[in-house]
């Protein structure tokens, strides 16, 4: 793997005043993402995983630490890193189609070819026939997909996923885990996933990096040598369990820290 | 006892005793009518059979013919139009310049620090203490009441809009950003339309409150409208009139707040 390098993350750190006292939310963390690459940040509830990606998305600033995107430093958010966030967050007045629509709308592209657009991308998750619902009339995986399909309408460089799935039942939840690994067969944008489901970090990552309970650090990063494309069946692999073990035994040291934390995420 | 339903399950009345479990439609209806007809039954049955006096209230249809009687000889229609007009030209002032100041107060900070605590201050202060500086401002005319009006729901209104504004989700912002928008565009594509139901469910609930209003304003130097006919009716003794009076302002209040149900189905399909 030379690809050249998409994401670096020098440094970050975030702290927050809560009740008078100093909080450390992300304690020094460096990590780089290489081009194309499928990285997942896994970590406990209330590790910062969170922040990181907002940090990295440019909604939060980092107290220090810089992040830069092909060289240049990152220093607010823009449509190059489109991001999915975990609650529903479809404008509801907009219908599945408007919604994929609207960040193309946004920058001045010409109507014929933001419906041209958007209805490819309708099609890519599957939703033909839904295109004039309103977002009230879609389940929590329908709302998700169009989330999905709204952020690639965009092309964007990076694709930032806070998880998008923790909302949705186990059987959906698998079912859209393939469709994102589909999607990035695809497209191969740089993908940023973030998620506390080792499961769901493995079968989806080229790598993923274990973050610590509060204040945030790295404490592993875990290479995913699963072939291409992934097959749910792959779950029950050798490999799999093996890499799945290796993560969960490290999560858990710090799932149990984090119940030490009186305050939640 | 009748047969069970097809589904083998049968409603009963326990049933609609379940804490906020939906009941059939009819039923719902139903229940309003009798609320109504039950009022309508004791005030009957007081009245009918002699209990109280007519002087202190009188017989539903006693109430009846002095209500034809203003319409036909004291030309009440005029007063409902003048009270209908005073009541919507204050209320629109107060929404045309509170929501948009409403908006701006919920979208910044700066704004919201400017703003808010002065608006907090005068909306304490009741509408009804203002008559005798406005008398004493702009006379005993139209101009008068309807700045009452305006007084009453102004403060509450940017208020209210500026809650209905501030509590838009802010990961939609945000998502809007990360789609390429700028600030502009996430008040105009995003902020605006998603504070839309809010604006107009915060306009009905004000609408109410301003028709409150002039009857207060009414009740005080008067020559027309709803209210200056009740008092009229109180120095004449017309305790049926009096009742007709207030019984025309629930009606009219009704009708209102149905038109901005409606409007709001309407209007907003997607909302929830």
């Amino acid at each position: 793997m030379d690809a050249p390098i998409k994401l670096d993350i020098r440094h970050v750190s975030q702290h927050y005043r809560s009740g008078g006292h100093e909080v450390t939310a992300i304690d020094d963390v460096s990590l780089t993402i290489r081009n194309k690459e499928f990285a997942t940040i896994l970590g406990p509830s209330g590790c910062g995983k969170t922040t990181l990606l907002r940090i990295v998305a440019g909604l939060v600033r980092p107290t220090a630490g810089q992040v830069h995107r092909d060289g240049h430093a990152i220093t607010g958010p823009g449509r190059d890193r489109g991001m999915v966030f975990q609650s529903y967050t479809l404008f509801p007045w907009l219908t599945v189609r408007q919604n994929i629509q609207f960040g193309l709308q946004v920058t001045g592209l010409a109507k014929d070819e933001q419906e041209t657009i958007a209805q490819q991308f309708v099609a890519k998750v599957g939703l033909r026939g839904f295109e004039h619902a309103y977002p009230k009339a879609l389940s929590g995986g329908m709302k998700q997909r169009v989330a999905i399909a709204r952020a690639l309408a965009n092309n964007p460089d990076v694709l930032l996923l806070d998880e998008p799935f923790g909302a949705l039942d186990a059987q959906t939840r698998a079912l859209m885990q393939e469709l994102l690994t589909q999607i990035w067969e695809e497209f191969h944008q740089t993908i940023l996933f973030v998620t506390h489901d080792v499961e769901e970090a493995i079968f989806l990552s080229d790598r993923v990096f274990v973050m610590t309970a509060r204040p945030g650090r790295i404490k592993a990063e875990i290479d995913v040598p699963l072939e291409r494309p992934r097959r749910y069946e792959m779950k029950s692999s050798e490999t799999f369990l093996h890499l799945k073990k290796r993560a969960l035994d490290l999560i858990r040291e710090e799932a149990i820290k984090a119940t030490q934390y009186k305050d939640g995420e | 006892m009748p047969p069970p339903s097809a589904s083998g399950v049968r409603r009963r009345v326990t049933d609609y005793l379940s804490p906020r479990e939906p009941i059939p439609a009819g039923v719902y209806v139903g229940l309003g009518v009798v609320g109504f007809a039950g009022v309508l039954l004791v005030w009957s049955a007081l009245t009918y059979g002699g209990f109280v006096t007519a002087l202190f209230l009188p017989t539903p249809h006693r109430v009846l013919l002095a209500g034809i009687q203003q319409f036909t000889q004291f030309g009440f229609a005029t007063d409902i139009l003048m009270s209908t007009y005073r009541v919507m030209a204050g209320f629109l002032a107060a929404a045309v310049i509170g929501v948009p100041l409403g908006l701006l107060m919920g979208t910044f900070k700066a704004v919201e620090a400017l703003i808010e605590p002065l608006v907090g201050f005068i909306r304490y202060m009741p509408a009804s203490a203002f008559i005798p500086l406005f008398i004493l401002w702009v006379g005993i005319g139209d101009l008068e009441k309807i700045a009452i009006i305006f007084v009453g729901s102004f403060f509450q209104l940017i208020l209210m809009i500026a809650v209905v504004a501030s509590s838009v989700p802010k990961e939609m912002l945000e998502t809007a950003y990360t789609l390429g928008a700028g600030r502009l565009q996430v008040i105009r594509r995003v902020l605006l339309p998603a504070s839309l139901p809010g604006i107009l469910d915060t306009l009905r609930i004000i609408v109410g409150w301003a028709w409150t209003y002039i009857i207060v304003a009414e009740l005080v130097a008067a020559e027309s409208g709803i209210g200056y006919m009740i008092i009229n009716a109180q120095r004449m003794l017309q305790t049926g009139a009096i009742i007709f009076g207030i019984l025309a302002i629930g009606f009219l209040g009704i009708v209102t707040d149905y038109g901005f149900k409606w409007l709001h189905r309407w209007l907003f399909p997607w909302s929830a």
